[in-house]
């Protein structure tokens, strides 16, 4: 086995691929010896390569590039007529594109604030915002899409503008019973103090408002002549933002993410990614490069301790596997029952909320701070369970034994299902509450029609006051936490003080905050048409107030935060959230009776019945098709179409992986034929 | 802004020169011009085109300031004859573009192993990438990865890169290895 490398220099430098790579690098600095004939020839076909490419795509200084260019400009005037025009025209096509692009950069929301925050904090944190300003957009979207499908043909309706009526169908086969409902509105002597009550818990005048789904009782609005069917539009509305949010961030997250499905080794934690990508060339702050480089040491220290850790785990004895395994088992158990203990305890807290808020709300006009406290009930203990699971994770993990970065992951993984998972048991518990017909209560309409008339708007308000309390605890805690803390940090020197320092800013944990605002966003937008509105207002305003608290309140991390793998993280969090929030709007869209008191559904069973009660009205050929699509005779062979064409992709990936393998393997014989070959030849020589 | 004063000193057949041969818009090459008039002295700021700025006053942009690759990056990008790295606005405007958004990745990877090859010798050895990762890690002696770390960490980098085994990185492997890189697009980014 001859060591690497043993063959002269100069010998290599001679050798045609060398040649070609001195040549590419061009520069008037380093003239290359005169090439030899068949040098010349390879040396005009690649400018003929080259003339395809614009000239600013080469690695060359500007007097080289003009120089490229008068040449291909020179190729330009022998070619045909047709081409020419082509050439033209495509550069002016790109022109165009680079001044519109020039104009709209300055469009872009919050783009000063992130660059700064760019320089002094690197790119992990700068994702954070740029995440943030996602969402600010997605909102805003959304909020469009269901103001000027459902909201502003009600409003014009109700108003009567551009000659506008509201067609309103009687039901028929719905017993009277079922369709009363009044809420409270304001009857009497209001105190100021109501309007603030009724503003944080979504009951009294803002019930009858846009706002929630009962507002909405209409069944068609007619348009001068023409008839705009507002309950399917409602319904496909719904549709509609759930498919634009979940395609927008697919298209985000493949974007910056480079898969490798032929090596096996994971991008994110490879060496060369943190060798060579490592530095952060925006940073501009000699303070957040000093600690750049502190993290940078850090990170390659660990890792490189990791994969020592790991070849001793490779290494261990049965026995040793036996107890790790047992402790892993039960400490799984641990957390499960904790989980168990945390659905429950919302439950039972949703339970009771509902009923004391029913029994003092609907009957009584009297109103008792108490009751604000009940209403968010719910909502203070899905904070206080978020809160304090992760800190109850994170002390558990030490004893499972993994290797930090899986620790990290399973650790985030967890945090990110206790989250997620309130929210369906609050939802749940809900339901449960609504179709609880203790005695009989149901069977006109299905559900619980005395206590919960409108069931949608009821849904709508919890999600309402879900949201104003998260608002209102990211407000509170910079404010009566963070800024105290540094402070105290500063003008105490008391030892326990310092030892606690500062916080650092915690992606993963804010990110998590604002994904489950997101998730409660999602859900409620389908019982409260103008959430998104909210939602846009709420963030807009907390990016302001992470920036501040990021300025003035915290210490960068110790560890360093990957701005792709933050970047894919984040918006896989997103998306296990969209596709959560699928599954109660699906349940109650498509299995739970709409109410018959309010709502564009009235006349239905379900929301979903509106579907195919339309496709009834269409064609009778039309019909047929939509119905064969959804039968079994079309989904089976589709299926099947479906699982071979995967198969074959699958295989084709599999070729392909056995092709790259065998070339690498050629590769290295290659080289270490050229490296005899030299050295035989240096031999020869002398 | 970027604007006002400065739009009257490129000419601007000059300015959509430029704008063919790099990738930067009309306002990033005039922001660049301001900035780069800045460095240079009172007197010469009429003929800002064809000055050529110390490497000394170069390395004081904020940008630069904080980079530990700072000398590497000065001396790629100039093109002076006398070999003191001193740059004109021409290869000022070189160094923005290919370290612009919208450079392309072959672009960025081809000056990414210029600036990494410390001895410039076309490709990257073990001197090469040692005092790559001490340029990581900071300039102390207690930054410094020990030696068995540092082996062991060059040992991983060239088993991850180096296709052929021959013990170094060159360029075809460093491109192919960095476009499997997530990360590398957003870092290797300066925008003024």
């Amino acid at each position: 086995e001859e060591p690497p490398g043993a063959a002269p220099v100069d010998f290599l430098q001679e050798l045609p691929s060398c040649q070609s790579a001195r040549r590419r690098r061009g520069g008037t600095r380093e003239r290359p010896p005169a090439p030899p004939g068949s040098a010349a020839r390879a040396l005009l076909q690649e400018t003929a390569e080259q003339a395809a490419r614009p000239a600013r795509e080469a690695p060359l200084t500007i007097a080289e590039k003009r120089r490229l260019r008068g040449s291909q400009q020179a190729e330009t005037q022998r070619l045909s007529r047709w081409k020419k025009w082509r050439r033209t025209s495509s550069k002016s096509l790109k022109k165009a594109l680079s001044e519109v692009k020039g104009l709209s950069s300055y469009l872009v929301l919050w783009r000063h604030d992130i660059h700064s925050i760019q320089g002094k904090f690197g790119t992990g944190i700068q994702s954070y915002f740029s995440f943030l300003r996602f969402l600010v957009l997605l909102n805003f979207i959304i909020f469009i899409l269901m103001f000027s499908f459902v909201t502003l043909p009600t409003i014009i309706s109700k108003y009567g503008i551009f000659n506008s009526t509201i067609a309103y169908i009687s039901p028929k086969d719905i017993e009277d019973s079922c369709r009363i409902y009044e809420p409270s509105g304001n009857k009497g002597l209001i105190y100021f103090y109501t309007y603030i009550k009724d503003l944080c818990s979504g009951t009294g005048f803002l019930e009858m408002t846009s706002l929630f789904y009962g507002y909405y009782t209409v069944d068609a609005v007619w348009i001068s002549i023409m008839r705009y069917n507002l309950p399917l539009a409602y319904l496909l509305a719904t549709f509609a933002y759930l498919a634009l949010s979940f395609l927008w961030i697919i298209k985000r997250s493949v974007e910056g993410f480079m898969q490798n499905l032929v090596h096996d080794a994971d991008p994110f934690q490879s060496y060369c990614n943190k060798v060579f990508a490592g530095w952060d060339f925006c940073i501009t702050d000699p303070n957040a490069a000093r600690l750049k480089h502190r993290s940078l040491q850090y990170e390659l220290q660990t890792d490189l301790q990791e994969e020592k850790l790991r070849q001793k785990i490779a290494e261990r004895t049965t026995k040793e596997k036996l107890r790790i395994y047992s402790l892993r088992i039960f400490i799984n158990i641990i957390v499960i029952a904790i989980l168990l203990g945390c659905f429950y305890s919302i439950y039972r807290v949703t339970v009771f909320s509902q009923e004391n808020s029913n029994v003092s709300i609907r009957n009584d006009t009297r109103t008792d701070s108490v009751n604000l406290f009940v209403q968010y009930l719910p909502s203070m203990v899905i904070t206080l369970a978020n809160f304090i699971g992760p800190l109850i994770f994170l002390f558990l993990i030490r004893f499972e034994d993994y290797t930090p970065a899986f620790e990290i992951k399973l650790t985030l993984m967890r945090c990110v299902f206790v989250r997620l998972a309130n929210i369906g048991v609050l939802l749940f518990s809900l339901w449960s509450q609504i179709s609880n017909c203790g005695t009989d209560k149901c069977k006109p309409c299905g559900y619980n029609y005395k206590l919960y008339p409108c069931w949608e708007s009821d849904v709508g308000q919890e999600m309402y006051k879900l949201m104003i309390f998260d608002f209102f605890v990211i407000l509170a805690v910079p404010l009566f936490v963070d800024f105290p803390r540094k402070w105290l940090v500063t003008h105490s020197s008391c030892k326990l003080i310092q030892w606690f320092g500062q916080q650092e800013f915690g992606i993963s944990d804010n990110v998590l905050e604002i994904i489950y605002g997101q998730t409660i966003c999602w859900i409620g937008t389908f019982f409260s048409p103008l959430l998104p509105a909210i939602a846009t207002i709420k963030y807009f305003i907390i990016f302001y107030v992470k920036k501040l608290v990021l300025i003035h309140t915290r210490k960068p991390a110790a560890r360093p935060i990957r701005a792709s793998g933050s970047n894919f993280f984040f918006l896989a969090v997103l998306l296990i959230g969209l596709i959560l929030a699928f599954i109660p709007l699906g349940v109650s869209i498509v299995s739970i009776p709409s109410s018959k008191a309010c709502g564009p559904f009235r006349n239905f069973n379900t929301s979903w019945e509106v579907i195919p009660d339309t496709i009834l009205e269409f064609p009778t050929v039309l019909q047929q098709i939509l119905f064969g699509m959804a039968s079994e005779a079309f989904a089976v062979p589709f299926f099947m179409i479906i699982c071979i064409v995967m198969f074959y992709f699958i295989a084709l990936a599999r070729a392909h992986k056995q092709v790259v393998e065998q070339l690498r393997e050629q590769l290295v014989l290659e080289s270490r034929d050229k490296a005899f070959l030299i050295r035989k030849i240096t031999e020869a020589q002398r | 802004g970027a604007m006002g004063g400065s739009a009257s000193l490129i000419p601007p057949d000059l300015l959509g020169e430029y704008q063919e041969l790099t990738f930067l818009s009309k306002q990033e090459i005039l922001l660049a011009y301001k900035r780069f008039s800045e460095l240079l002295p009172k007197e010469e700021r009429e003929s800002a085109c064809s000055a050529r700025v110390p490497k000394s006053h170069i390395l004081t942009l904020p940008e630069l300031r904080a980079n530990p690759f700072q000398h590497r990056i000065c001396h790629v990008f100039s093109t002076s004859e006398t070999g003191d790295d001193s740059m004109s606005f021409e290869d000022f405007l070189d160094m923005l573009s290919v370290f612009s958004d919208s450079a392309t990745s072959d672009i960025k990877s081809y000056y990414a192993f210029r600036i990494f090859d410390f001895d410039d010798n076309g490709i990257l050895d073990r001197k090469d990438l040692e005092q790559l990762v001490n340029c990581l890690t900071g300039q102390g002696e207690e930054s410094r990865l020990n030696s068995a770390e540092m082996e062991q960490l060059i040992q991983n980098i060239l088993d991850e890169s180096d296709i052929d085994k021959d013990g170094t990185i060159n360029l075809s492997e460093f491109q192919h290895v960095v476009s499997r890189s997530p990360d590398f697009a957003s870092s290797f980014k300066i925008v003024l």
